[in-house]
C-alpha cells in the first residue's frame, strides 16, 4: 500500500508557498476589515508550514513535521486571542473596519 | 512521475485559485470557505509529502476548529458584507504593485543558481523515495516529538493555557453596575 507520492521536487513546493505567502502579504495590504486580515496571516502560516514539510522530507528529518505543530499551536492561540481582541473592539467600535481605528493617531 | 506532477499542478493550482478568490471576494463567509478550500488542498499536499498525520491533523485543526472559530465571529458580529469604500483606497494598487515585486523576489531567491535549492533536495529525494519506514506516521513523529522536542512541547501547554485565559478575560463582559441589579431582583 503506497501513499500518493506524488514526488514534485523540492523547489516546486517551495515556489508553491512563496505565491500563497505572498497571496497572504497581499491580503493583509489590501484588506481593511480586521478578520480577513487574520484569515490572510493564517494563510502566511500555512505556506510556511508547507515550506517546512517540503523541507522535511527534503532531508528525511522529522524535525521539520514536529515544528509544523508547533506553528498549528501557536497559530491556535493567536486566533483564540485575536478573534478575543476583535470581538472587544466591535463591543467599543462598532465596526471592525482597521480604518475607522484610528484614535491613537498622533 | 508525470501523474504526480498533474496532480502537483491541478492541486497548486486550486490552492492558489482558493487564495485569490479568499482576497477578492466581498462576503467574509465566502472568505473562510474559499481559505477552507485552500487548507484541504494542503492537507493533501502533506499526504504527497508523506506526513499523513500532520495531513489529518491540517483538517482536524485548520479546516475544522479554526475555521469554525472565524465562522462564528463573522456571524456574531453580522460582518459578513464587506464595504468595498475605503478612505485609503491608493493603498491598493500600490500593494498589489509591492506584491508583484515580493512575487519576483521570492522567483529569484528560490529559482537562482546561486542557492541551488534543486541539490538540496535531489540527492535526499532518492532516499526519500525508499525511505525510512514509517516516516511521518503518528508513531515516529510522536516519538521525536516526546523525546527530542519535550521542552516545546511542554511550553506549548503553556501557551495554550494563557491564550485561554487571555481569550475568557478579553471576551468577559464588564459591566460590574449589573451585578447588585440582580441581587436587588432576587430579594424582590
Amino acid at each position: 500500500m503506497d501513499e500518493i507520492n506524488f514526488l514534485a521536487p523540492t523547489s516546486w513546493y517551495v515556489v508553491l508557498s512563496a505565491v500563497l505567502f505572498i497571496a497572504g502579504v497581499t491580503g493583509v495590504l489590501i484588506r481593511r476589515n480586521a478578520i480577513l486580515i487574520f484569515m490572510s496571516v493564517e494563510l502566511m502560516l500555512n505556506s510556511a508550514n508547507l515550506a517546512f514539510v517540503a523541507f522535511a522530507r527534503a532531508f528525511q528529518d522529522q524535525g521539520g513535521q514536529v515544528f509544523v505543530f508547533f506553528v498549528m499551536t501557536v497559530a491556535a492561540a493567536e486566533v483564540a486571542v485575536g478573534l478575543a481582541l476583535i470581538v472587544a473592539i466591535f463591543k467599543t467600535k462598532k465596526s471592525i473596519d482597521i480604518d475607522e481605528l484610528h484614535s491613537m493617531e498622533g | 512521475m508525470t501523474v504526480g506532477i498533474v496532480l502537483f499542478a491541478v492541486l497548486a493550482l486550486v490552492a492558489v485559485l482558493a487564495a485569490v478568490g479568499m482576497l477578492t471576494s466581498t462576503n467574509a463567509v465566502h472568505a473562510a470557505l474559499f481559505l477552507v478550500i485552500n487548507f484541504f488542498c494542503i492537507a493533501l499536499f502533506y499526504l504527497g509529502l508523506s506526513a499523513p498525520f500532520l495531513a489529518m491533523v491540517q483538517i482536524t485543526v485548520y479546516a475544522g476548529a479554526i475555521m469554525v472559530l472565524f465562522l462564528f465571529v463573522i456571524m456574531l458580529l453580522g460582518a459578513e458584507r464587506i464595504l468595498p469604500q475605503s478612505r485609503l483606497r491608493w493603498q491598493t494598487p500600490l500593494a498589489i504593485i509591492l506584491a508583484v515585486a515580493l512575487l519576483a523576489s521570492a522567483a529569484f531567491a528560490v529559482l537562482s543558481p546561486q542557492v541551488n535549492l534543486q541539490m538540496a533536495g535531489v540527492a535526499p529525494l532518492q532516499a526519500a523515495a525508499s525511505g525510512q519506514p514509517g516516516f511521518g506516521d503518528p508513531k515516529s513523529v510522536g516519538e521525536v516529538l516526546f523525546t527530542h522536542y519535550l521542552l516545546p512541547f511542554e511550553m506549548t501547554g503553556i501557551l495554550l493555557l494563557v491564550a485561554m485565559i487571555g481569550a475568557v478575560v478579553l471576551a468577559k463582559d464588564e459591566k460590574p453596575k449589573r451585578k447588585p441589579q440582580y441581587q436587588s431582583e432576587e430579594r424582590k
